[in-house]
C-alpha cells in the first residue's frame, strides 16, 4: 500500500477547506447564530438555560457539521479528480477517510473549540468541566463528520446533495447525540456515557470510510 | 524501465456493457503488448469512453473481465482541476500523492505552459487546462496510457506535442489505449470500431 496518496488526499482536502474564501468559517458562523437564537426562543431563566444549554449545543454542532459536507466528494466528482483519486493504488477508503479527516480539522474541530464561549452564553459555570466537553464535542463531531461523509459521498452525483445528505445522515447522528448529552448531565449512566460516546465515534471511523469507498465507487461507475 | 512490464500489459476478454436499456457492445476482447497502440473508434454515443473507463477499472462490466499488469494514467474530458489550483500546485499535487520526484519546471516547460504556471486554472484557457492534466503524464512512468479524446481543445502545436508524448512513450516500452473520434495522428497497432 502506497501512503502518500493517502497524505496528499489529506493535505488537498485541507486546503480545500480554505481555498475560495474562508469556507471553514461558514459552519463556525452557523454553530454561534444557532447557539444565540436559542435563548431568545427559550426565554432567559439561568435555571433553564443551564439545563439545556449542552444538548441545545450538541444540536447545533449536529447540525452545523452538515453545512458544509456537501462539498467533500461533490466537487471532485465534477471535475473529474474523483476518477484520479481512485487510480491512485491507494484504497478508496483511505483517501475517503483522510479526506473527512481533514475536514472535520478545519471545520469541525473549530466548533469545538468555540463550544466553551457559547456553554458560557447558556449559564453555565466557567470551571473546567467547559474543556471537558468542548473534547467531547470534538470527539463526537468527528463521528457526525463521518457518518456526514457516507452522505456526502452518496449523494456526491446529486445536484444540491445538501438535503439529502442531511436525510441519510441524520439517523447516523442518534447515537453519538444520545451518549454525547447524557455525558453532560448528571443523571444515570453519565458516569459511563464518555466511554461509550468514544465507541460510537470509533465505530464511525472504523466503518464509515469503507461505505464511502463503495459509495464513490458507484459515483464514479 | 517501467514497472511492472510483462508480455502484455493490459488484456480483456468478452467485454460487454449495457447503458439504460441498450446494449453499447458486447464481446470486445483486446489486448496491449509493450509498445503498442490501440485506438478506439465509434460514433458519438457508441461507447467509446465508457469502454476506457473500464479499462481503467473505473466502471465494472457486465460481462468479461480486464486484467492490467501495471499501473495506468488517466487523461480524459474532465481534467480533475479545481477553480484555484494552479498548474504548478496541480502537478506538485500530483507527483507528491504518487511518490514521484520529477521537476515540475521541467514538465510545466515542456508542456508550454512556463508563463502560465501561477495562473489559476479558472483563469486559463480550455487548451491550458488540456495541457496541465497532460502534464500529469510525465510525472511518473507509468505503463499505460489511457486518453479519451486527447486532441481536444488543443492547438496544432499541442497536438503535435500529444503526439510526440505518445510516440516516445511507445518507443519506451509503453503502451497506449486512446480513444479517438478524428484523425489520429499516428498509425495504431490496433484498432476497436464499437
Amino acid at each position: 500500500m502506497r501512503p502518500a496518496p493517502i497524505l496528499s488526499a489529506f493535505q488537498q482536502a485541507l486546503g480545500e477547506a480554505w481555498a475560495g474564501g474562508a469556507g471553514a468559517l461558514l459552519p463556525l458562523g452557523f454553530f454561534a447564530g444557532a447557539a444565540v437564537l436559542v435563548p431568545l426562543g427559550i426565554g432567559t431563566d439561568p435555571q433553564t438555560l443551564r439545563a439545556v444549554g449542552p444538548g441545545i449545543l450538541w444540536v447545533a454542532l449536529a447540525l452545523s457539521s452538515l453545512v458544509t459536507l456537501e462539498r467533500i466528494f461533490q466537487a471532485d466528482t465534477e471535475d473529474g479528480a474523483l476518477d484520479l483519486w481512485l487510480q491512485t493504488g491507494a484504497p478508496a477508503s483511505a483517501i475517503a477517510g483522510a479526506k473527512t479527516f481533514a475536514h472535520w480539522l478545519a471545520a469541525g474541530l473549530p466548533l469545538a473549540l468555540l463550544s466553551p464561549l457559547l456553554a458560557l452564553m447558556f449559564q453555565a459555570e466557567a470551571s473546567a468541566d467547559l474543556l471537558r466537553n468542548a473534547a467531547l464535542y470534538g470527539l463526537g463531531g468527528l463521528a457526525f463528520y463521518f457518518w456526514g461523509g457516507v452522505g456526502a459521498a452518496l449523494s456526491a452525483t446529486v445536484r444540491r446533495g445538501g438535503l439529502l445528505i442531511s436525510l441519510i445522515a441524520l439517523p447516523l447522528y442518534v447515537p453519538t447525540a444520545i451518549f454525547g448529552a447524557l455525558s453532560m448531565t448528571n443523571g444515570p449512566g453519565s458516569e459511563s456515557a464518555p466511554l461509550f460516546l468514544a465507541a460510537s465515534t470509533l465505530f464511525a471511523l472504523a466503518v464509515a470510510p469503507f461505505a464511502m469507498a463503495a459509495a464513490l465507487r458507484l459515483a464514479a461507475d | 524501465m517501467l514497472r511492472g512490464v510483462t508480455e502484455v500489459l493490459l488484456s480483456a476478454t468478452g467485454l460487454g456493457m449495457i447503458r439504460g436499456e441498450r446494449v453499447l457492445f458486447t464481446g470486445v476482447s483486446l489486448s496491449v503488448a509493450p509498445g503498442e497502440s490501440l485506438v478506439l473508434r465509434g460514433s458519438n454515443g457508441a461507447g467509446k469512453t465508457t469502454l476506457l473507463r473500464i479499462l481503467a477499472g473505473l466502471t465494472r462490466p457486465e460481462a468479461g473481465e480486464v486484467v492490467r499488469t501495471g499501473l495506468h494514467h488517466w487523461f480524459a474530458h474532465r481534467e480533475g482541476l479545481k477553480p484555484h489550483e494552479t498548474p504548478r500546485t496541480h502537478l506538485g499535487l500530483w507527483a507528491k500523492a504518487w511518490g514521484s520526484d520529477s521537476d515540475l519546471d521541467s514538465v510545466l516547460a515542456q508542456m508550454g505552459l512556463k508563463r502560465p504556471a501561477d495562473v489559476p486554472a479558472r483563469y486559463l484557457s480550455a487548451g491550458q487546462r488540456r495541457r496541465t492534466a497532460l502534464g500529469r503524464l510525465l510525472l511518473e512512468k507509468r505503463p499505460i496510457w489511457m486518453l479519451d479524446e486527447p486532441y481536444t481543445a488543443l492547438d496544432a502545436e499541442g497536438r503535435e506535442l500529444v503526439l510526440e508524448l505518445i510516440e516516445d512513450h511507445l518507443k519506451s516500452g509503453g503502451g497506449v489505449v486512446a480513444a479517438i473520434h478524428g484523425e489520429s495522428g499516428f498509425v495504431p497497432t490496433n484498432e476497436v470500431v464499437l
